[in-house]
This record gives structure tokens, sequence and C-alpha cells, in this order.
């Protein structure tokens, strides 16, 4: 291995551990039932929200090259089959997954 | 049919053959995965790595995007914490909490005991782990194969997934509200402050849909 991908990957990884870290040590005093934990449970869920939409909207790496069009009729689509299918997982994202690649060597 | 083991193998088969186009051996690319384990974390660090950036801004570029953690984990941890299990499980197992393992035991622990949803977080996160390691070493050696459409494909399917599964946890006001908010004011936050767009769209949006949720349960 080479030294420096190594410290690249320790920085990352202490800086991802990091916050999972100190959320453990928040959750010692936190009780299931307060008012802090809703809204700590309503940040988690919206920032999740942000994350996603984000790399929807606005993508970074291999989807940055499809058209935003193209995205977004898919996760439209991808939407209805997840209800239409009694909310099962599989289905929206193989659809997803095999759309695109086509659409994407067609255009 | 609803294997959450398809989706997460597809983010880390792209994120395997991303990793060795940059340069990484597989057993870096391994390693990768094993300490991070947080796909958009490895993804900065991938960017920081091609434009060269520094170690400081590495730790600070990974630090924004992963710091949803923090109120993952204080939204997850008391549901899980039990006085008769030992301190060390929680802080050995907090590695764990990802998206998909957090998602999957949000809608699950209510079928499970208290005393016994730390073991059975650890069974999850142990599960998803692997699938995401071994994830890695496929797309580390498929990439040769995998042309630039195919890795268009693998890239959506992390957001869909996620999507649906979002959308499924809509039971209450409160989640149902900071979904939608957050779907909207990350994105539009994006145009103010690209890098910290999710944290302060996120707490915006969670912090309404708090207060709504509230006011509307009086």
């Amino acid at each position: 291995m080479t030294s420096s991908i190594v410290i690249v990957i320790l920085v990352t990884s202490f800086a991802t551990y990091l916050s999972r870290f100190l959320g453990v040590v928040s959750s010692e005093s936190i009780k299931e039932t307060s008012k802090l934990f809703r809204w700590f449970n309503c940040l988690a869920y919206s920032t999740l929200a942000a994350l996603i939409a984000r790399t929807i909207i606005f993508p970074a790496g291999a989807l940055m090259e499809t058209d935003y069009f193209i995205r977004f009729i898919i996760i439209l689509v991808s939407l209805i089959i997840f209800f239409l299918s009694k909310k099962n997982l599989v289905y929206p994202t193989v659809f997803s997954a095999v759309i695109l690649s086509l659409l994407n060597s067609f255009y | 049919m609803d294997s959450p083991a398809i989706a997460l193998g597809c983010c880390f088969i792209a994120i395997g053959s991303l990793l060795k186009n940059l340069g990484f051996s597989i057993q870096e690319s391994i390693f990768s995965t094993l300490l991070t384990y947080a796909l958009p974390g490895s993804l900065v660090m991938a960017e920081s790595l091609l434009v060269g950036a520094s170690l400081v801004n590495i730790f600070l570029a990974v630090w924004l995007v992963n710091a949803r953690l923090y109120p993952m984990t204080v939204s997850l941890m008391p549901l899980l914490m039990h006085e008769s299990q030992p301190r060390w499980k929680y802080y050995l197992s907090c590695h764990f909490i990802a998206v998909s393992a957090w998602l999957i035991m949000k809608s699950n622990h209510e079928k499970i005991k208290k005393e016994n949803r730390i073991d059975f977080w650890i069974g999850i996160g142990t599960a998803t782990w692997s699938v995401a390691i071994i994830g890695t070493i496929i797309g580390f050696i498929s990439s040769d194969y995998l042309n630039k459409d195919m890795m268009i494909g693998l890239a959506i399917v992390n957001p869909v997934y996620f999507m649906c599964m979002m959308v499924g946890a809509m039971k209450t006001i409160q989640v149902t509200l900071s979904v939608i908010l957050g779907a909207i004011l990350g994105p539009l936050f994006f145009f103010i402050t690209p890098e910290w767009s999710i944290l302060f769209g996120g707490f915006t949006a969670g912090t309404i849909a708090f207060f709504v949720g509230e006011l509307n349960d009086k």
C-alpha cells in the first residue's frame, strides 16, 4: 500500500467515525420519549432527504453526464413502481439502473 | 423479496471501480470501505484526491458531508440502549450507522424487545457492511468490463433506493414533512452554499417539521 493513500483513508474514516462517536455520547443522555429526541429524528430524516435530493439534482461523478429531464422521469417512474409493487424495493431500483443505462447509450 | 443487498451492492461496485481508476490497490479499496463505510464520504475522498486537496481539506470535506451521521446516531441509539447491555457495544456498533442499515433499523425496531435491539442492530450492521465490502471487491475486479453507461446505471440505484425507503418511512406528520421539506430545501440551499447545503437545508427543514408536528399534536 502506498502510505499517502493509507493516510487519506485513515483521515476519511476518522472524519466519518467522529460524527457517529459523538452521536453515541449524546445518546447516553437523551431519552427516546423526549422532545429533543423527536427533534433529532426530524433532523435525521430531513438531512437525508436533502442529501438524496442533492445527489439527484446536482449529482457528482457518473450521473453528471445524464440529462436532468431523464433523471427526473426515472425517479418519478421508480416511485410509481414502488407504490404499485406494494413498496417493494427491488423492482424500482433494478428498473432505474437498466433504463438509465439504456437511455444513456441511445442519447 | 425486499433485499437492500442489491442497492447497497451496486453502490459499492461503483465505488470499487472508481477507486481502482483512481489508482488504489485492491487492499486499499477494501480498507477504505471497511473503515469508512459511508458512501458520500468515500465519494468526497475520491473527488478530493482527484483535485489534489490537502489532508486538512479532505478531513473538512468528509466531515461536512458525513455530519448527517450525528443526527442519525442520536435518533437511533436511544432506541437501542438498554441497561442490561454493555456500553462498548454502542461505541463499536455505531460504525454501522449508514443510510441503509439505519433505515432498516428505524422501520423494524418496534418488533424487537428493547434488551435485544442492540444485538439485532449488530446483526444488520455486519450484514450490510459485508455486502459493502463484497461490492467493493466485485467493482474493483470488474471495473475493466464496466462501460460508462453501466456505471451511470449503477449510480442511479443508490438515490432511487434511498428515496423509496424514505417515502416508505413517511408515517407521521413530522417524518413526512421532514422528508418533503428536506428534499426541497437541500437543493435550494445549494444555490447559496454548495458545501453547507445539506446541513443548512436539513437543519431548517427538520426544525420546521418538528415544530409543525409538535403543534399539531396538541
